[in-house]
């Protein structure tokens, strides 16, 4: 790592984060102004008020500048989305975990200013105003999440245009397009008008937003004495002249590019998750081939540019939760999740000279922010997976591995050209797009074994005694498994309906109130369509619900079906009175529903069948039916934390889980639950049709003694490729460290299911004695990679 | 349809051979070496295993046994070795896997339908089926039926093996068997009588034969401290392996002492409690013994 990215790192990760009311204050000042002005053009408007006043901030030695606060690590808040209240403030300001400081000054303004503005006119407020008793309840019960109660809906990545196309040309576009409105035959052409006005308003804001860091880059660069750094300055004041005004000429300036469009998306909303560059490494190729040939970049050059944008979103630490999250959120995460390898857009492997520098750069500036996972192809070498799991067996959990194949298959089952799928990838966890083309909306986590439960209570949640459900009856009455599963599918219907009610009115909200002109320049086909991001103008309108604890439904599921109605060794009544008590005074039955039920995740079919049931159940409660922006609903397999929070308002379940305890994560096994090695997991995980979904997540442990040496990264090149030969979309390695092993060796039950190289052989660690164990633990802290 | 007694199925074993493997554990053995890893493939008969701290004394093993042969104690729950048929009834009547059946008959065709499962893994990765053990030629018909619906199947095979049998088995099974893992353990006559219990001729004899008919072999080697890493062994095996028509590579497998929790569970004693594994730079020594001999060494499975 050169020096330069050293100190900017350091800079980067020592700041604590806190809050800045800059954005709020200025989002205010500019909402006070009078005037009628249609939706799209006052955010805009509030949009340019804001780029013009915000403090420009360059960093000692930055290649690339501009953040969305007024200093590293300063983060903005969103008040007409959700304002936070001074108990939120101080919250964020004490929490233990991941808190954000917040000043005296930011408290002041948000006690006299902004608190008394935005009370009573924030979407958050609107949105729960709207939503149906039967919303709420189920809201309140933990049946699902929102995710637009805080943030904005954004969840989409950039393509490849603004790499050709600068905003100049942009707004020569949105110019024509409004040319061509048909006024006469068009009823819709004055709304279209106004929305290509907003866009035009937001393109200029961002353009003079570069300027202005020209302008205080040449007034440092005139005052500066190092002539070095003097250079610098100025040729990155010239870079800030040339982008975003025009389209970038050099690998420097598409990276400047990316990210003075990268802060105008996150400052004109807080849209949810992700926004990245997406295929970064196809996206510079063209620029580096160029410049190299040329003599004018060399490898060390690209990788330092390259390490000082990384830096950029390390200084954005996501913007904080308000309300009762505010105190469990537990991420500076925001989710930027940089694509690299995959396919070209004519199908060739995508694999190319800069894929390599940018794993140099995940593995060198070893960051949390920007994310990274690599997107594998039966196309691409071998050679990129191991670059890749030699990065991954360090043990901090980047990159992830996705199938390219399987990605590209799922976005063609949506109806996607073959070209935008391969231009498209995977954002946020796991979620599959068509990048630069589509907005797909994740609406919510979706919480299977809290409506597996209610369905054991016939429509009761028994946390609370209240009616919440559908009236599908007394199991106790249920002669068959079928009776059983036919009423949860009746379960899951209704209160799928529920969300899908509630989301088709908060879409509306955004739609209507608070349009994105700006985000909506760089997804097509919005400036042709003149229709907004928010309001169906993406070529592809995708919204998702996220399914989690798969794993904890099968398992109820085949627990019962092995017992109550199986050998009848246990009769539902007793089944039911043991989930009450929470299994106390019933060992001997939780240990039979433990230790003596098939599990998911051991590649047997008496549980993997009703993993499949419960995804069949959730994919026709779902799959096609109409979001309000032309789009259709579809699912995803993913909890990012949720599944802990899902855990916390789930009481004791018929797979032996005790009340309370986190559920199965992603499409892993329940946790301990798999017991025949990674094999039986992947063949198990992989008997879900992925391509039917926009994403699934699964995880793996291993030991780093497991993964070590040539042989090691071979082995996992392999289960890899097999995974994705089976149609596997996502896996994720983590490698335990000796702190795991520790734990595992306190509380064996929770751990059963982790694997250890014990000397020339495998075996689970909780299986063996604890001398050995502590052998272990000692050599695994001793290992060094 | 044959049948035949294992004790485990291992997937994603990885040390038995190329690729991602299954490895299947043929229960029963003809030697008894003081080290044995898996005690519980030495006896061909099934046998009950005990952990007593997964034990919930929940009393339903004592209450479950046809041969009232449990009994409650302090320490856990007492079998009478003279009543237990290990019959595995009180295994079944656990819930907390403190009691475990070791062993398990299993036919050809059931045994084909588990190793088949990860097909897709052996693929991928140039792997297949180890038979393992024990001594896996003890269930020779079981064995042979076993390798015969593998190259059936077109699954890569290999077999581990003491090479204490007969050479008229030995070589039958060469037509189904791409790899043989074939251990050598001591070279001396009588030390390895000491160590295993039984002599080496007819395991030295037959490696020579396997050897000479150019089967694939890879000589493994356990080094166990003050067994058989002592110099004058180990070049002994070099010299041995040297002398071999076609030279096989040679594996190197340090002792561990990872085996004292299954000896304990199941009631027997371990002589190798206390022994510590053998140095890396002892290993890495003793490694360049072969390599001076001109046989390809690796160290581990």
């Amino acid at each position: 790592m050169t020096e330069r990215l050293r100190a900017l790192r350091e800079q980067s990760v020592s700041i604590q984060p806190y809050l800045s009311a800059e954005r709020a204050l200025l989002v205010t000042e500019a909402s006070r102004v009078s005037g009628v002005h249609s939706a799209p053009v006052a955010r805009a408007m509030i949009f340019a008020h804001v780029l013009e006043h915000k403090a420009i901030c360059i960093n000692d030695g930055e290649l690339i500048v501009g953040e969305r606060g007024p200093a590293p690590r300063a983060t903005p808040t969103y008040p007409e989305i959700c304002c936070h209240s001074m108990q939120d403030l101080e919250i964020l300001h004490t929490r233990p975990k991941i808190p954000y400081a917040v000043s005296e000054e930011v408290r002041a303004a948000y006690r006299d200013t902004l608190i008394p503005f935005w009370r009573g006119r924030t979407i958050r407020e609107k949105l729960f105003t709207e939503m149906t008793p039967a919303w709420h309840a189920a809201y309140e019960a933990g049946i699902f999440t929102e995710f637009m109660e805080q943030r904005a809906p954004g969840h989409t990545v950039l393509d490849k245009k603004i790499y050709h196309r600068g905003m100049l040309e942009t707004i020569r576009e949105i110019d024509r397009t409004i040319a061509g409105l048909d006024f006469l035959g068009d009823p819709s052409a004055y709304a279209k008008q106004e929305e290509l006005r907003g866009m035009r308003i937001a393109a200029a804001a961002v353009i003079r937003y570069a300027e202005r860091h020209a302008e205080v880059l040449e007034a440092h660069a005139a005052a500066c004495t190092d002539p070095v750094r003097k250079q610098e300055m100025t040729h990155v004041a010239a870079v800030c002249r040339r982008v975003p005004a025009h389209a970038p000429a050099t690998f420097h300036e598409a990276l400047q590019m990316y990210w003075f469009i990268h802060l105008g998306v996150v400052t004109e909303l807080n849209p949810w998750d992700s926004f990245n560059p997406g295929r970064l490494d196809q996206h510079l190729l063209p620029f580096y081939l160029a410049e190299t040939q040329q003599g004018t970049l060399t490898d060390d050059a690209a990788r330092e540019l390259l390490g000082c944008l990384w830096v950029k979103f390390s200084n954005q630490p996501a913007p904080p939760k308000v309300g009762v999250t505010a105190a469990e959120s537990a991420t500076y995460t925001d989710f930027a999740n940089i694509n690299c390898g995959g396919l070209r857009t004519d199908g060739s492997d995508g694999v190319n000279e800069v894929t390599y520098l940018v794993l140099d750069v995940i593995d060198e500036m070893r960051l949390v922010q920007p994310s990274s996972n690599i997107q594998v192809s039966r196309k691409n070498p071998d050679a990129f997976i191991k670059r890749a799991l030699h990065i991954i067996r360090k043990g901090w959990g980047q990159p992830s591995i996705f199938n390219a194949d399987t990605v590209i298959e799922e976005m063609l089952r949506q109806g996607k050209s073959i070209e935008d799928a391969r231009d498209g990838g995977t954002s946020g966890c796991v979620e599959t797009g068509a990048f630069g083309k589509e907005s797909y909306i994740l609406t919510g986590y979706f919480n299977f074994p809290k409506v597996f439960e209610i369905t054991l209570h016939g429509g009761v949640d028994p946390r609370t005694g209240a009616m919440i459900g559908a009236p599908t009856g007394d199991p106790r009455t249920f002669t068959t498994m079928d009776e059983l599963v036919a009423a949860y599918r009746t379960q899951l219907r209704h209160f799928i309906d529920i969300k899908l009610r509630g989301n088709n009115v908060i879409e509306r909200l955004y739609a209507v109130y608070v349009p994105t002109p700006f985000l909506s320049i760089l997804i097509d086909d919005c400036i042709a369509r003149g229709k907004d991001y928010a309001d169906g103008g993406a070529r592809y309108n995708t919204n998702y619900i996220q399914g989690v604890g798969i794993g904890t439904l099968a398992d109820c599921f085949a627990a019962i079906s092995a017992h109550v109605f199986g050998d009848r060794s246990v009769s539902m009544d007793e089944l039911l009175a043991s989930l009450t008590d929470d299994f106390a005074g019933h060992d001997r039955l939780r240990g039979l529903l433990l230790n003596r039920s098939p599990k998911y995740g051991n590649d047997d079919e008496r549980a993997d069948a009703f993993m499949r049931e419960g995804f069949e159940i959730f994919y026709d409660a779902v799959n096609g039916r109409p979001n309000t922006k032309g789009g259709v609903y579809r699912i995803q397999m993913l909890p990012t934390t949720c599944h802990v929070y899902f855990g916390s308002v789930t009481g004791a379940l018929p797979d032996g889980r005790r009340a309370g305890v986190p559920l199965s994560e992603g499409i892993s096994p329940v946790q301990g639950a798999d017991r025949n090695g990674p094999t039986a997991v992947l063949r198990s995980a992989a008997k879900m049709d992925h391509v039917r979904t926009g994403g699934t997540l699964l995880n793996q442990k291993f030991t780093p003694e497991l993964v070590e040496g040539e042989k090691g990264i071979d082995h996992l090149t392999r289960l890899v490729r097999s995974y994705f030969t089976m149609g596997g979309h996502h896996i994720q390695f983590n490698i335990v460290d000796a702190a795991t092993l520790r734990r595992a060796q306190e509380h064996p039950a929770e751990h059963r299911d982790l694997i250890v190289r014990v000397a020339g052989y495998s075996d689970y660690f909780c299986d063996l004695g604890k001398a050995l164990q502590d052998e272990i633990i000692e050599r695994t802290e001793h290992q060094s990679f | 349809m044959t049948t035949g007694t294992i004790f485990n199925i291992m997937r994603f074993a990885v040390n038995d051979g190329p690729g991602i493997r299954t490895t299947v554990f043929l229960k029963g053995c003809p030697l008894a070496c003081t080290w044995c890893h898996n005690p519980e493939g030495l006896h061909p008969a099934m046998e009950v295993a005990y952990r007593p701290d997964r034990c919930a004394h929940c009393g339903a093993c004592i209450e479950a046994c046809p041969e009232h042969a449990l009994a409650d104690a302090p320490e856990g729950v007492e079998r009478a070795v003279d009543l237990c048929v290990s019959c595995g009834t009180c295994a079944g009547a656990c819930v907390t896997d403190a009691r475990e059946l070791m062993g398990r008959e299993i036919t050809v065709a059931e045994l084909m339908k588990e190793v088949l499962k990860d097909r897709v893994f052996y693929d991928e990765s140039g792997g297949g089926v180890t038979f393992s053990g024990g001594e896996p030629l003890l269930q020779y018909d079981f064995l042979t039926g076993a390798l015969a619906a593998c190259r059936k199947a077109d699954v890569h095979t290999a077999v581990e093996t003491t090479g204490f049998t007969s050479w008229e088995r030995l070589s039958a099974l060469i037509p189904f068997t791409r790899l043989f893992l074939y251990d050598l353990k001591v070279m001396d006559a009588e030390r390895h009588r000491q160590f295993t219990g039984v002599s080496n001729l007819r395991i030295l004899e037959n490696l020579r034969a396997l050897a000479a008919t150019r089967a694939p072999v890879t000589v493994r080697v356990p080094l166990v401290p003050g067994v058989n890493d002592d110099e004058e062994n180990i070049r002994a095996v070099a010299r041995f392996v040297a002398d071999l028509g076609t030279v096989p590579p040679v594996h190197l497998l340090p002792f561990h002492a990872g085996a004292s929790g299954k000896y304990h569970a199941l009631g027997m004693a371990y002589a190798m409690e206390d022994l510590r594994s053998p140095s890396q730079e002892r290993v890495q020594s003793l490694a360049s013994i072969f390599t001076a001999h001109g046989i390809a060494v690796h160290i581990g499975g």
